[in-house]
């Protein structure tokens, strides 16, 4: 492993927000080349080969585990995933003493999920290993994010000038923050769309537009990225209804019909049918959710290349078996 | 009998309009005699400097020149942890920490484990605290039995044992109906009700000031319609009973035009305002520093723009510092599971010079009157004066002192401090209770 420091995205991946359009860019086309080995037969290669990865889940996840888990496992890395139940976090342990515990081990990377914002920051403060934020609370979700930007980007060739709306629980969603920033660094006009008690109050100071119809939001739009409405949402007295946030905000077949031609539609899971969205449109010819799966794993693997040191100029070798990240 | 003489200071003392170079003669515990050539007069034998060494009665001198010798600070908002967590302060350490930051008396909020809501536990902080002999220690007994927000407290017995105010500070007093009834029965004894303004089912989760730092930091937020409705409840109540009620560590802009509005109708309200309030906005928590964590929230720039107003225009009556001293370890977790609250005691009147004296925005008498004089007023304490015969309680500080804030060397056991590293300016040289020295300065 190459210095910290010498790493072109720095030491930690912890959000979009702190990145420059340079360095999106970078993860975006350092990703090209890793789709190609998920479609392999032998779907290998050397280049983390001797790094130790944690992935440490303190929050359930099914998606984003799975998708780090084998993003590190095609490049060779070593991985140990901890999750909240049986672990010493169960006991009482404190994040900095797992922290320091971690450290002690000697590992090289830890991909963290915390129900907590500003806990993967934490991390990355008190341990010298690269720290990957893998969803904060209701703060970040910087891969996510990039593989929505890949998969728009997939389709539209370019990020400049296109028009996404977000739609849905704004407020709560670490999903949201990531697009906003990314979307809005790489150029495209963002709009978020949802019941105004689940956008934040300051969202007009975020330099996005506020649409209150979900019609309109979809005549405007090129893409939509729809949002999981969390369930509990309702208990907590957010919304009345499940059945009235369908609705009202619900992505429906019919409302489709007064979208754009080749609107795109994209969802980060896990779905609610009949909710957010409907299975027609879920399952539809707009749909791209499967598409942000597959890139999700190859934006993973560019993230974990470029942050392990790797030459963003070798990745094309690495691919190949050159082992770029052992420089 | 014993005698010190403070010669050569500058003597502020705002409840006698007095501003000058002089000196005070202290004998007995008491301020004796303010003027010119005391020391020379009382004290011939000895040294004109600082004379530690006491033999055989002959006076102490102090020399103040070139310093500001003032009625001593008293902080009407603290915790002090004891009883409950005395492993993060107790009675002794918090006393000794407000006199090492100039504080002569303090008043310890009820909200410690077991609460003090009772004359018994009232009684263990008057005793705790005489058995400290640093600051005085001045208990604020609860308003609801365990601080519970259902059943009053036993106002009278607590001010019989030595409370001077009640509230349930840390928790607002949610039932209109409780404070209501608080207010009325409080005005029997003739003590302010200080309530922590929080708006409960607003509030509830939040954990920083609503904005878009909050917004972008994913961090539940805490709006200022929390403080301001519960300020404007509160001061109807007044109005409608008579009671003084003490608005606890106002935060934001909108409390303060409410304040103005009631102080306009000459209704009985008062308030105070923390130093960090006055001086950092939500940008200090940064990447999640909890060391910007407290309740209520560290506002916006223009919240801090109107309570410096506040503070000068007399809006707001008291500086108050909130110390809440934590343990390392509480606050070395995620910013959303850490405690509320900073300590202050070592840093109020450095970051009260460095934030409000020294741009222009008050002078050095007015905010002697809010960190003395009006707190004693207020809350009937003794002391906030250099009259002769009053209690000789006296802040001794330099006003243009640069010093760097290392928590490590605090009095308190608390190290938890936004303001770790900073260079502030105004320090204080000798704190003096009951006439005697119970800090000084390392020189």
């Amino acid at each position: 492993m190459s210095a910290a420091g010498a790493a072109p995205l720095g030491k930690d991946l912890l959000g979009i927000e702190p990145l420059s359009t340079e360095q999106i860019q970078l993860i975006l086309d350092t990703s090209e080349p890793f789709k190609e080995i998920s479609e392999r037969a032998i779907k290998k290669v050397p280049t983390l080969r001797g790094a130790t990865i944690v992935n440490l889940f303190f929050e359930s996840s099914t998606r984003t585990r799975i998708s780090f888990e084998f993003a590190e496992k095609r490049l060779s890395a070593d991985t140990v995933n901890v999750g909240q139940s049986g672990s010493s976090v169960a006991k009482g342990e404190t994040l900095v003493d797992t922290a320091r515990n971690l450290e002690a081990m000697r590992i090289d990377m830890v991909v963290i999920r915390h129900a907590a914002s500003g806990a993967a920051q934490f991390l990355a403060d008190r341990i010298e290993s690269n720290v990957i934020n893998a969803g904060d609370g209701t703060h970040e979700h910087p891969t996510q994010g990039l593989l929505d930007l890949l998969t728009l980007r997939d389709h539209f060739k370019t990020l400049e000038g296109i028009k996404v709306c977000i739609v849905g629980d704004v407020l709560h969603s670490r999903v949201a923050r990531s697009n906003i920033w990314g979307l809005r660094k790489m150029g495209a006009e963002v709009a978020v769309c949802g019941p105004r008690s689940l956008l934040p109050n300051a969202i007009d100071e975020f330099g996005v537009t506020v649409f209150d119809r979900v019609e309109a939001a979809i005549e405007w739009a090129d893409a939509l990225n729809v949002l999981r409405l969390q369930l509990e949402r309702m208990q907590l007295g957010y919304i009345p209804s499940l059945r009235e946030y369908n609705r009202v905000f619900g992505v429906t077949r019919e409302r489709l019909n007064r979208a754009k031609r080749d609107i795109l539609i994209l969802h980060p899971g896990p779905m609610n049918r009949g909710v957010e969205i409907d299975s027609d449109v879920a399952d539809g010819p707009f749909s791209v959710i499967l598409d942000q799966v597959t890139n999700g794993v190859a934006v993973r693997m560019a993230v974990l290349y470029l942050l392990s040191g790797g030459k963003p100029e070798l990745a094309e070798r690495a691919k190949a078996g050159g082992g770029g990240g052992s420089t | 009998m014993s005698t010190i003489i403070l010669t050569g200071g500058r003597v502020i003392d705002p409840s006698q309009n007095l501003d000058e170079i002089t000196d005070v003669a202290i004998v007995n515990g008491k301020i004796d005699a303010m003027g010119r050539g005391l020391s020379d007069a009382a004290a011939g034998r000895t040294t004109p400097t600082d004379s530690r060494r006491k033999t055989d009665g002959s006076p102490e001198t102090m020399d103040c020149s070139g310093l500001v010798v003032s009625p001593g600070f008293i902080d009407v908002h603290c915790h002090l942890r004891e009883p409950g967590r005395e492993d993060v302060e107790t009675i002794a350490t918090g006393a000794a920490a407000a006199a090492a930051g100039g504080f002569t008396a303090v008043c310890a909020m009820p909200n410690t484990d077991p609460v003090t809501d009772n004359q018994a536990a009232v009684g263990f902080v008057v005793r705790q605290a005489q058995r400290a002999g640093m600051a005085r220690v001045f208990p604020i007994g609860a308003v609801s039995v365990g601080q519970r927000g259902e059943v009053l407290a036993e106002f009278g017995e607590m001010i019989a044992a030595g409370a001077v105010a009640v509230s349930d500070d840390g928790k607002p007093v949610a039932s209109a109906h409780l404070m209501r009834t608080a207010l009325e029965y409080a005005r029997t004894f003739n003590v302010p009700v200080a309530d922590h303004c929080e708006e409960p089912t607003l509030a509830s989760g939040g954990v920083m000031n609503e904005g878009l730092i909050s917004m972008k930091l994913g961090l539940k937020g805490i709006p200022s319609e929390a403080e301001e409705i519960m300020a404007i409840r509160d001061i109807l109540l007044a109005r409608r009973t008579g009671g003084h009620i003490h608005l606890c560590h106002m935060s934001t802009r909108g409390s303060v035009e409410l304040i103005r509005w009631g102080k306009d109708r000459h209704i009985n309200v008062t308030a105070e305002v923390c130093p960090h309030h006055l001086s950092l906005t939500d940008e200090a928590v940064g990447s999640y520093d909890t060391h910007a964590k407290m309740n209520p929230p560290l506002r916006t720039g223009e919240d801090v723009a109107a309570l410096r107003d506040a503070v000068r225009d007399g809006t707001i009556d008291v500086i108050a510092t909130d110390h809440a001293p934590h343990h390392y370890d509480e606050k070395e977790r995620e910013f959303s599971d850490a405690p509320n609250g900073i300590v202050g005691f070592e840093t109020a009147l450095a970051v009260n010079i460095t934030w409000l004296v020294r741009p222009g925005i008050i002078d050095l008498p007015l905010l002697i009157e809010r960190m003395s004089c009006a707190p004693a007023r207020l809350f009937h304490l003794p002391g906030g004066t250099l009259r002769r015969g009053s209690p000789a309680d006296v802040t001794v500080f330099d006003p243009k002192a640069e010093w760097q804030v290392s928590s490590a060397k605090f009095k308190t056991k608390g190290r938890n401090t936004p303001y770790q590293g900073m260079t502030l300016t105004g320090r204080v040289h000798a704190t003096i209770v009951d006439g005697k020295v119970v800090h000084r300065a390392a020189s």
